[in-house]
């Protein structure tokens, strides 16, 4: 990719706060880095689409030891979980053969395992051996009859943060509006999920909800979702951006190309799903609607409540350092304040300055974020602020664990799904069982 | 002789291969107080991490030196002096393993330059040991990157001497990538049984065995050989070397120092284990222990009670070459039929397998062997349950990665008493896979008590 399309990519008018430097990209500091690149972040964002095949155009480092390794979940098609990688040799190097390569392993995944649709990856030694992989998914795309998807995602291009928007990039470049959608066998209104990825199958805990409101997803991007629906996404009356940051500009996009308009939200957590919810009635206008999931919401709200009141018991009070990017460093503040916890700090690492600005409203304008993701640093930040519990990702877990601190998994390889008004249970369930532990007594 | 058949894909499909860079820092994390860095773009440091944690269930020291892409185009030697001063300065290792990439090997990264600009620019980090490998992903696997830090390390480390033996109960161990940290730690117990004191390098039992210390959380490694033992292995008695892997660093120790080593292919099985207490009677001049003579008689009822089991079982192996060799020799030596085995790279010891092939290919290959062959149990990392899921058989984890299972880095697969918990492992899993005969139902028992009956299996 050239600096200057990579440099537009950075750029998303409708973020609030785009003049600002985003913290996330600042440039990596050798010897002290943490975090995926650019290739991790752009396959994590269309992994999810389940029937298709993803091939990694580079030698064994990039796929080898991180294929079928994520925490999303499909309800069919598995071609996903393959792992298949062109894993380029030092001769293909030399010798320059990884275009003819690349296009004779898009031939054998048809052959072999015929998907809808092929994405192919580039990574960093074919990006700086030259290899055109738009050419070579066009020619292989010519030739096999099936639409081959070239995600030009070289590591060192930069973070996951950049590699989340190329995909959503390539999608909307080559995916979406390339077909109709089916008629809905019941009436419906279509709408959109952006960047929900069903992390242990956790938007099920939602989905039968859009079903009982007469709301079909015509598309999650990307979570469980087909390629067939990809190209559908034009469609929808509306979108719901699940991720409020990466992928804002393909909402942005299907607005000002299909005047379909779109809002930012969130399933975790009691409060966010109810809003989130209300949010796809208001911006769908329907009375009948609204008056639905306003019962809806009170039946779920009052289903949970319930079902909660022991373990809120238990959890008023308890203190949580979150630590994490984007938008769980604010969904999970706000739903873990639902269960009647302190939020102490929280991680701005990968934040924008809109998701500063929802936690600045959810923990005040004294709420203490951390941008440092030093792991020394946070085990003594948990210390400082008297936290019982860290809620972080999987980078963060072991740290925790080494030095006897509770410690609850939020990242994307997880198996447990915490969307959703079951969700909430869950999460309340596991902070419980984390925080209460007995072992934490015996080791320390 | 077995026929070593090289792959014609051009697609690999579900990869039985991990990359060099990887197994390189592997063989640094069983150093004491180090860092490994990867000299590269920062996602191939994230998943290695990742991957390492998941297989370990421990913190990952590891750190990279973040290629980006300008310092991709224009040169990233800055990045590495970079890299080693922050470590030098946040971390304050003993050795840091500097270990290229695909990536900064395609650049052309000059590294043993860049590491006399760093020692030019930091004369104050000059007790750190830094160990450059060169590791590119294009070529090996895990398990030759992981040689190829261990010659690296003795490059650096041990001093070239041919000093007269000065440490008589002293025995150098070169430990390679297949022995988990309890193979290392049973390995331990088995030379200390006879008297002598090993440095074992790496020493992942030290480091990843997973154990809490009193400091909490650390960056660096939890353990692992101290770099002032390695510094006095030119004084050891004899070098004991396991692994074909490890030829081309015994070859480099043993020229460095003149030391005497024995080589094993692999301690699975009474006759590699044999082979190796033998050696150690000869290192010693003593008979063999009581204790180990004990475990030697345990292995041996093992092998009677479990030979039904496994005689004639017909199993599908991937793995890295030496633990592929291992596990091939040990299963055959028990009358099992190896009906694939599958190596991640090639290595020309797989031709004297005791097999008619062995193919050098991914999990797709040995999916499709396996369902040709009808396998009842593929032997295989934690991927491989998803073939074996789908042809019905058994799977036993080996390798890596292995991220479904809790504690499996634990257990000992050699010596006498690994061997036989491996052999009771396996022959529970070929057990509970037995398919006994169907109960057969009369047509005469129409109108009976009997029709009514349901078959309680």
């Amino acid at each position: 990719m050239k600096p200057d399309e990579l440099q537009a990519l950075m750029n998303e008018p409708a973020c609030a706060h785009n003049a600002k430097a985003k913290s996330g990209c600042a440039k990596p500091k050798p010897g002290a880095t943490q975090g995926g690149c650019c290739f991790d972040g752009a396959r994590n964002a269309l992994l999810p689409i389940a029937d298709a095949a993803h091939i990694v155009h580079g030698p064994i480092g990039c796929a080898g030891s991180s294929w079928d390794n994520r925490g999303t979940r499909s309800s069919g098609a598995d071609t996903f979980r393959i792992g298949m990688t062109t894993d380029l040799t030092d001769m293909d190097v030399i010798m320059g053969r990884g275009e003819k390569r690349l296009f004779q392993a898009i031939r054998q995944a048809v052959e072999t395992y015929a998907p809808p649709a092929i994405f192919v990856y580039n990574t960093c030694v074919p990006a700086l051996q030259g290899d055109d992989i738009g050419a070579v998914a066009l020619a292989a795309s010519d030739r096999f009859g099936v639409p081959v998807i070239p995600v030009d995602c070289a590591g060192f291009y930069g973070n996951k943060n950049l590699g989340n928007r190329i995909a959503g990039d390539v999608v909307y470049k080559h995916v979406i509006g390339t077909a109709e959608p089916a008629p809905a066998p019941f009436p419906a209104i279509d709408v959109n999920l952006i960047g929900e990825w069903n992390v242990g199958g956790e938007f099920w805990n939602v989905a039968p909800l859009f079903d009982e409101l007469g709301l079909r997803v015509l598309c999650s991007f990307s979570g469980d979702s087909r390629f067939d629906e990809i190209r559908t996404m034009h469609r929808a009356r509306v979108s719901m951006v699940v991720c409020s940051k990466a992928m804002l500009h393909v909402a942005r996009k299907l607005e000002d190309d299909h005047r379909i308009p779109w809002f930012e939200g969130s399933f975790y957590g009691m409060r966010d799903t109810s809003q989130a919810f209300r949010d796809f009635a208001k911006a769908i206008g329907d009375m009948d609607l609204f008056a639905r999931t306003e019962a809806m919401i009170a039946r779920e709200e009052a289903r949970i409540e319930a079902a909660l009141k022991p373990l809120r018991q238990r959890l008023t009070g308890k203190r949580a350092l979150v630590f994490t990017g984007g938008y769980k460093s604010w969904s999970v503040v706000s739903a873990l304040q639902d269960l009647g916890m302190v939020v102490v700090a929280t991680g701005t690492e990968k934040s924008t300055e809109e998701d500063k600005a929802r936690i600045r409203a959810l923990m005040g304008d004294d709420a203490l974020m951390i941008s440092d993701n030093d792991q020394k640093a946070l085990i003594k930040t948990f210390h400082d602020t008297g936290a019982h519990l860290m809620v972080a990702g999987d980078r963060y877990i072991y740290p925790t664990l080494k030095s006897r601190l509770p410690f609850l998994d939020i990242d994307h390889v997880r198996r447990i799904g915490y969307a959703g008004y079951d969700g909430v249970i869950e999460l309340a369930r596991n902070v419980d069982r984390a925080v209460h532990s007995p072992v934490w007594a015996q080791v320390n | 002789m077995a026929e070593i058949v090289l792959p014609t894909k051009a697609l690999t499909v579900n990869p039985l291969k991990t990359s060099q860079p990887i197994g390189a820092s592997l063989a640094f994390l069983g150093l004491a107080r180090a860092m490994p860095l990867e000299h590269g773009a920062r996602g191939c440091t994230s998943f290695n991490k990742l991957f390492f944690m998941r297989h370990f269930n421990d913190p990952i020291a590891l750190q990279t030196t973040a290629m980006d892409q300008v310092t991709t185009i224009i040169g990233a030697d800055d990045n590495v002096v970079e890299a080693l001063a922050t470590i030098c300065t946040k971390d304050q290792p003993e050795v840091i393993g500097l270990i290229t990439t695909g990536l900064s090997e395609m650049q052309g990264a000059d590294v043993p330059r860049t590491v006399a600009a760093f020692r030019a620019a930091h004369p104050e980090f000059d007790d750190v040991a830094v160990v450059p490998v060169s590791a590119t992903d294009t070529l090996g696997c895990l398990e030759t990157g992981f040689a190829l830090a261990m010659e690296a390390m003795i490059e650096t480390l041990v001093p070239t001497t041919h000093d007269n033996v000065t440490r008589a109960r002293q025995v150098n161990v070169l430990v390679p990538a297949m022995l988990t940290p309890g193979d290392v730690e049973a390995l331990r117990d088995w030379i200390t049984a006879f008297g002598l004191h090993p440095v074992i390098l790496p020493d992942l039992a030290d480091s990843l065995d997973g154990h809490l210390i009193d400091e909490g959380f650390s960056t660096l490694t939890y353990g692992g050989a101290l770099r002032a033992d390695i510094e006095t292995m030119h004084q050891s008695q004899a070098t004991l070397v396991i692994g074909r892997s490890l030829d081309r660093a015994a070859d480099l120790l043993r020229d460095r120092t003149g030391i005497a080593d024995f080589r094993f292919a692999g301690l699975m099985g009474l006759e590699a284990c044999d082979a190796f207490s033998s050696a150690l009677c000869d290192i010693t001049g003593i008979a063999m222990p009581p204790t180990i003579l004990r475990k030697r008689s345990q292995l041996m009822d093992a092998m009677v009670d479990c030979q039904f089991q496994l005689g004639g079982a017909r199993l599908a192996i991937a793995a890295d070459a030496d633990l592929l060799a291992s596990l091939t020799r040990f299963f055959h030596g028990m009358g099992a039929d190896i009906v694939a085995a599958v190596a991640s790279a090639r290595a020309g010891h797989l031709a004297d397998l005791p097999v008619e092939s062995v193919v050098v290919g991914d999990l797709e290959d040995l999916e499709w062997l396996a369902r040709d062959n009808a396998a009842e149990l593929i032997v295989a990392n934690s991927h491989g349950a998803e073939a074996a899921r789908r042809l019905g058989s058994s799977h036993l984890r080996v390798g890596f990665p292995i991220y479904d299972s809790y504690g499996d880095h634990t257990k000992a697969w050699i010596g006498y008493g690994g061997s036989r918990r491996a052999l009771f492992e396996t022959a529970n899993l070929l057990a509970n896979h037995y398919q006994e005969i169907r109960p057969y139902r009369s047509r005469y028992w129409q109108g009976t008590k009997r029709e009514k009956e349901t078959s309680p299996c």
